[in-house]
C-alpha cells in the first residue's frame, strides 16, 4: 500500500490517525460552526453542513471572529472535537483554537497538504515527531 | 520560548495557582505560534462572562460556578481554581443578553440572575463592565505603540489600524490569561515589521457612507484573507462609524487583523511608509463591479422583501449613528409587524436617554438595547425570518447562526423598511 510522507513543526503534540476532511476555504470558528455537532454553518462554505467531528481536518486557516478557539473548545467539551488539524497559515486564532483543542496539530510543512490530501484518505499524525503519513482512499 | 524571571516565578505558583494556569496556557500558546517570547501588557479586552448558550448551561450546572467558568473557558483548566483580581487593566466586551430588554428578547428571568450573578463576579475581580463589541467608542482608546491584548475582531482590527496599538485577534482562553499576567506572547502584530502592508486597493468609485465602507470591507476581506490591505484613492476622509464598519465587515469575509489608508491611518502617512518601501504582492482594483458583487454576496441569503426584522447597531453604533437615526425616524411609526432594535454600549445609551433620541426610539415602536446584539446573543423578535441590517458583518453571520434571511442596504434602507415593513433597497 503507497503511503505519502510529510514533514511539519508541531503545533499541538500527540499522535492519532483518522479520516481526511480537506477543504480549500478557511474556517471561521463563531458564527462558522456549530460547536454542538462539529458542522460546518457559514453560508457560501464549500463544506457548509459537514462535520469534522472525528476527522483530520485540513485546511488553508482560520478567518473570522476572535471567538475562533472559543468555539472549538466548547466544541471538545460537546464530544464533537476534531481528530487531528493540518493547516499551512499560522494566526493567532488557529494557534490557540489548537491549543485548546487538545488534539494533535501542525503546520509548516514540506509540501502542500491540500495538494497532497483528499477527503476520505487515511492520515497518520504524529505531531511530536513531526511527520504525516497518508494512505491514499482506494490504495 | 524564554520566559524572564517573574514570567518563570508566575509558571512556578509563585503567584498561586491561577496565576499558574494562566501562564501555562501562554507558554502553550506561545510555543504554538512559535513566538520566542511574552510581552507585558496592560490593556486586554475579552469576553468572560457566562451568557452565551453553551456556557451559560456549563455555570448552572457546575457546582464550581464563575470560579469554573473561567478556570475552563478562559484558562483552558479542567481543574476548577479560585480566580484573584485581574493584574492588567482589563474590559469586558459584549454580553449574551441586555438585561433591561429579557422581555423583548425572550430571555428568561433565571437567564437574567446567570447574567447578574456573572456580571457581579466578573466587575469584583475589577474587570471594567463595558460591555461592548466597541471599546474604543467608550473611553478605552489605545495609543499608538501601546501593546493590548484585544478580542473581538472588529476591535482587533480597529484598534490597529485607526489608533496604532498593537494586538493580534486574542481568544477567550488567551485574553483571560493575559487579565491575571499582564502578559501575551510578542508575535504577529505586536512586531514592527508585521505591520506593513502586503496588498494595494485601488478604489474607482466614491465610498462615503457606513455602508459603502461595508461593501468595500467585505470585498477586500475576501480577496486578501489574512494578509495586509492598503487603500489608496479614498476621496473622503472616513469617520468612526465609517472605518468602524470597514473593519468588522473586512475581518468577517476574510481573516484581516490590520490595514492602511493612505493619509488616514497612523502608521500609512505615504506609499512608501505603508508598504516599508516594499513592492506590494498584488494590486486590487475596486470599482463599480467589484462593489455589485460585494452587494449581491451580501444580499445572498434574501428572498422574501417583507422584513419583519430590522436590526441596526453591528458594531455598538456610536451616538452619532444613533441621532442620525433619529432624524429619519422622528415622528414616523415603524411597520405593525415589523420589529426595530438598534444596539449601542449602556454608556452611549445614557447619552441617548438625555438627548430624548430613546423616547424618539420608543414613540417610533422601536427599541435601543445595549450590551449585546441578534448574532453574538442570539436574541431576535419572535418568529423573525426576514431581517434588513445595515452592517455588512451582521449580514454575514445572522443567517448562519439563526437561520434567517438577511438584506443589507444603508440606514436609510434598513429604517425606510422598519416604516414600511418591506425592503426596497437596491445596489448603487
Amino acid at each position: 500500500m503507497k503511503t505519502i510522507m510529510l514533514r511539519g513543526r508541531k503545533v499541538v503534540g500527540g499522535c492519532v490517525e483518522g479520516e481526511a476532511l480537506v477543504t480549500r476555504d478557511r474556517i471561521s470558528g463563531w458564527g462558522g460552526i456549530d460547536p454542538r455537532t462539529g458542522t460546518i454553518i457559514e453560508t457560501r462554505h464549500e463544506l457548509r453542513g459537514q462535520s469534522f467531528k472525528g476527522k483530520v481536518l485540513v485546511f488553508p486557516g482560520a478567518k473570522g471572529s476572535s471567538g475562533w478557539s472559543s468555539q472549538f473548545h466548547v466544541a471538545r467539551l460537546a464530544g464533537a472535537a476534531l481528530a487531528a488539524m493540518l493547516f499551512n497559515e499560522m494566526t493567532t486564532k488557529i494557534a490557540l483554537g489548537a491549543v485548546v483543542t487538545h488534539a494533535p496539530a501542525m503546520t509548516d510543512f514540506d509540501q502542500d497538504p491540500l495538494a497532497l490530501i483528499a477527503t476520505g484518505d487515511w492520515v497518520r499524525v504524529d505531531a511530536d515527531q513531526g511527520i504525516v503519513e497518508i494512505t491514499k482512499n482506494g490504495a | 520560548m524564554r520566559l524572564t524571571g517573574d514570567e518563570q516565578a508566575m509558571l512556578d505558583g509563585a503567584g498561586g495557582p491561577a496565576v499558574q494556569k494562566a501562564m501555562d496556557l501562554l507558554v502553550r500558546y506561545g510555543e504554538a505560534l512559535g513566538a520566542e517570547r511574552l510581552v507585558d501588557t496592560n490593556n486586554v479586552c475579552a469576553t468572560v462572562g457566562a451568557t452565551t448558550p453553551f456556557i451559560r448551561d456549563y455555570a448552572a450546572q457546575h457546582p464550581g460556578g464563575m470560579d469554573a467558568v473561567f478556570s475552563e473557558f478562559s484558562l483552558d483548566s479542567a481543574e476548577v481554581v479560585k480566580i484573584p483580581k485581574v493584574k492588567a487593566y482589563s474590559s469586558h466586551l459584549q454580553q449574551g443578553i441586555d438585561p433591561n430588554h429579557a422581555e423583548q428578547q425572550g430571555v428568561s428571568a433565571e437567564l437574567v440572575q446567570i447574567y447578574r450573578k456573572g456580571e457581579a463576579f466578573v466587575g469584583a475581580l475589577g474587570v471594567q463592565l463595558l460591555n461592548t463589541c466597541t471599546p474604543y467608542q467608550v473611553g478605552n482608546v489605545p495609543v499608538r505603540g501601546e501593546h493590548c491584548a484585544w478580542m473581538e475582531s472588529s476591535a482587533v482590527i480597529y484598534c490597529n489600524s485607526v489608533l496604532g496599538g498593537r494586538t493580534n485577534a486574542e481568544g477567550r482562553e488567551s485574553a483571560g490569561a493575559a487579565m491575571l499576567t499582564g502578559k501575551i506572547p510578542y508575535w504577529g502584530y505586536h512586531l514592527e515589521q508585521n505591520r506593513l502592508g502586503t496588498h494595494l486597493i485601488e478604489l474607482e468609485v466614491e465610498v462615503r457612507d457606513t455602508a459603502d465602507w461595508g461593501l468595500l470591507g467585505y470585498y477586500v476581506g475576501e480577496m486578501v484573507q489574512e494578509r495586509i490591505p492598503v487603500l489608496s484613492g479614498v476621496s473622503h476622509v472616513p469617520n468612526l462609524a465609517r472605518l468602524k464598519h470597514f473593519g468588522a465587515a473586512a475581518s468577517s469575509s476574510g481573516g484581516v487583523e490590520m490595514y492602511h489608508v493612505i493619509g488616514v491611518t497612523p502608521e500609512a502617512g505615504s506609499m512608501n511608509e505603508a508598504f516599508g518601501g516594499r513592492k506590494p504582492l498584488a494590486t486590487i482594483k475596486y470599482g463599480a463591479a467589484e462593489r455589485t458583487l460585494a452587494y449581491e454576496r451580501l444580499n445572498s441569503t434574501a428572498r422574501e422583501r417583507r422584513v419583519d426584522y430590522v436590526m441596526l447597531g453591528c458594531p455598538h453604533y456610536s451616538i452619532e449613528q444613533i441621532w442620525e437615526v433619529c432624524q429619519l425616524l422622528e415622528g414616523q411609526h415603524i411597520h405593525a409587524g415589523t420589529s426595530l432594535w438598534i444596539f449601542t454600549p449602556h454608556s452611549i445609551k445614557q447619552v441617548a436617554d438625555r438627548n430624548g433620541y430613546t423616547r424618539i426610539i420608543a414613540e417610533a415602536g422601536g427599541h435601543l438595547m445595549t450590551d449585546t446584539c441578534s448574532a453574538f446573543g442570539r436574541v431576535i423578535p419572535k418568529g423573525a425570518k426576514v431581517a434588513a441590517v445595515d452592517s455588512a458583518k451582521q449580514a454575514h453571520y445572522l443567517p448562519a447562526i439563526m437561520g434567517v434571511q438577511a438584506w443589507f442596504g444603508s440606514t436609510a434602507d434598513c429604517v425606510q423598511a422598519a416604516i414600511t415593513g418591506r425592503w426596497s433597497g437596491a445596489a448603487k
